[in-house]
């Protein structure tokens, strides 16, 4: 404690006598630099679910308002990755002949990985790319994460009902297992939204993360089966018992296998010559474990740096 | 105020009783600022990524970083219904402090209390410059924690306040600094703040904003908030303020009476 060499030189505004760490004490000051409970951290970003809300639409909707086209790319983006993959992975280099429907299986994978790929991406820049609004505003800054997944997932209702005209187009037909396509994408959605936060925290501390994530991205779209089935690949290349565990317990998997096995019949049911179909229970345990862990740690691991982000 | 007498019982002047009738919102107590600027490359460190590779195998820290002291040792506290004018020449730490009560500056020494969370209004604090001044009006609001009714009520006080006009339909980034600065002093002051820290962000307002804008932090004054703010115009901080605090090279020069501080302050 210095006060009287930094104190009133000349001035006439004293400081009061006594510690002032017990002054501030006395009155209930708290230092600027502290972090809530989680408890309250909570509440108060429920208060900002307007926020959240409004965050996201505004952003889709200024997101296109450049461009001719405007929101139908929301709708276009989706096919046109979808028919280059189908064109360059199913006709060209003949992945085809392993499941039945291949335009179906192609597209659904196609969709439901871009979705999660694209709240880890928005994640990582939510921070980041916020950091004036941080700077001048105080409110739990997990709203913005969210509300990066929130815009995605409104995004995502866009893409879903595209999927659900094309995929009658290509032979299927609607079942009741398509009552539990919301069921499926909820789960997804606490997935991204957790690895979302993860994501916001690691790119707000780690600048270099935005160079490298395309790159871990694309590894992770070609682990995750979109444009080949995993088992009857790794049964043409002999790959151990391992291999095939972790690549089906990768979360894109995961989800990936979960709506392809909600929206297209030949995937589920056992068919002569393609192998045992996947087990569907197993699948929707890995789902619901992916959704609640993801969500737990990330917010977890997000809350933890709450009073670092905007610094510096 | 039994204990802090417990701890001061001999020097109780009639200032110190009047300063301890009211409630204190800010505590700086001994801070100290060290803060790391990278990107401050010389001559000599190409950056070019062999010598980033060499870096990194030889475990060395970026080299273009650079410690500066910025705040050396500064106490003081605020009280509600202040509004502290900070002055001092460029590069004396105003901004710096400002960062640092709002808890965007982690103290290398000492420590910053505060009643309630301070909120920072800077300059260069565009929002949401590719989105419309409304969503920004909107979003702004609902950022600060208020309910859809609250913001539908305060909405056109918003606009009226800003006076940007028809602007208020065009993305942010097309508005001029000055009618920037002015919606997002509106924005920011819909709400009462127990803390506001406004940096500069008044100096590219016109003339008749600049009257609207002190009469607005007068109110906040009067509703127990407690205003720091930084202008290079003294004008502004003579008319609002009623107590100047002068920062020289990260410490207090002087810290009181606006007119005595400000006359010492012009003369040197």
């Amino acid at each position: 404690m210095s006060q009287s060499d930094t104190a009133v030189a000349g001035g006439s505004t004293p400081l009061p006598e006594g510690s002032l760490a017990q002054l501030a004490e006395h009155h209930g000051l708290k230092r600027a630099i502290a972090r809530p409970a989680i408890g309250p951290y909570l509440h108060q970003l429920w208060e900002r679910r307007h926020f959240i809300r409004t965050y996201a639409t505004s952003r889709n909707i200024s997101k296109y308002s450049d461009s001719m086209l405007g929101q139908l790319w929301q709708v276009l983006t989706p096919l046109l990755n979808a028919a280059i993959y189908f064109v360059m992975f199913g006709i060209i280099l003949g992945t085809q002949g392993d499941v039945d429907n291949f335009a179906a299986f192609l597209i659904t994978g196609m969709f439901v990985f871009t979705y999660t790929q694209r709240s880890v991406m928005g994640g990582s820049r939510a921070i980041a790319s916020n950091l004036s609004l941080i700077r001048a505003l105080h409110f739990p800054r997990a709203a913005l994460p969210l509300a990066y997944t929130l815009q995605e997932f409104q995004q995502l209702i866009v893409s879903m009902a595209v999927l659900m005209v094309i995929i009658p187009i290509t032979g299927e037909t609607p079942t009741f297992y398509w009552l539990l396509v919301p069921v499926a994408l909820a789960l997804q959605t606490l997935f991204n939204m957790g690895a979302g936060l993860a994501m916001a925290r690691v790119g707000a501390t780690l600048r270099d993360v935005s160079q490298l994530l395309p790159f871990i991205m694309r590894t992770w779209l070609y682990a995750s089966g979109v444009f080949f089935s995993i088992p009857s690949r790794l049964k043409q290349a002999h790959a151990p018992e391992w291999v095939s565990w972790i690549l089906e317990f990768n979360p894109a998997t995961v989800f990936i296998d979960l709506m392809r096995g909600l929206l297209i019949t030949s995937y589920r049911v056992p068919k002569p010559g393609y192998g045992p179909p996947p087990d569907m229970t197993r699948i929707w345990l890995f789902a619901l474990f992916w959704a609640v862990f993801a969500l737990v740690v990330g917010f977890w691991y997000f809350w933890r740096a709450e009073e670092r982000y905007g610094r510096g | 105020m039994a204990e802090l007498t417990k701890v001061a019982p001999m020097t109780e002047t009639p200032q110190d009783a009047n300063a301890a009738n009211r409630a204190p919102t800010v505590i700086v107590d001994d801070l100290h600022i060290v803060y790391r600027v990278y990107g401050a490359a010389t001559e000599r460190e190409k950056g070019n990524a062999a010598s980033a590779f060499m870096r990194i195998l030889k475990r060395q820290g970026r080299p273009q970083m650079r410690e500066v002291h910025a705040i050396k040792g500064i106490s003081f506290v605020a009280y509600h219904g202040d509004a502290i004018g900070i002055v001092g020449r460029n590069g004396s730490g105003k901004s710096t402090l400002l960062r640092a009560i709002a808890g965007l500056l982690p103290p290398h020494e000492g420590a910053v209390y505060t009643d309630g969370q301070p909120s920072l209004l800077g300059v260069n604090a565009a929002l949401m410059s590719d989105l419309t001044g409304q969503r920004n009006v909107i979003l702004g609001c609902y950022a600060m924690g208020m309910t859809p009714a609250q913001v539908k009520s305060k909405y056109d006080e918003i606009v009226k306040f800003s006076g940007v006009g028809d602007f208020i339909e065009l993305p942010m980034r097309t508005y001029s600094s000055g009618m920037g600065a002015r919606l997002r002093f509106a924005i920011a002051s819909a709400k009462s703040h127990d803390v506001l820290l406004i940096d500069e962000a008044l100096a590219t307002g016109d003339r008749q904003f600049k009257k609207k804008s002190q009469e607005r932090i007068k109110q906040m004054r009067k509703e127990a908030g407690t205003v720091f703010l930084v202008a290079h115009n003294l004008d502004v901080i003579e008319e609002t303020c009623n107590r100047v605090i002068w920062l020289d090279s990260g410490k207090i020069l002087m810290d009181g009476d606006p007119k005595a501080v400000l006359e010492a302050y012009n003369k040197a």
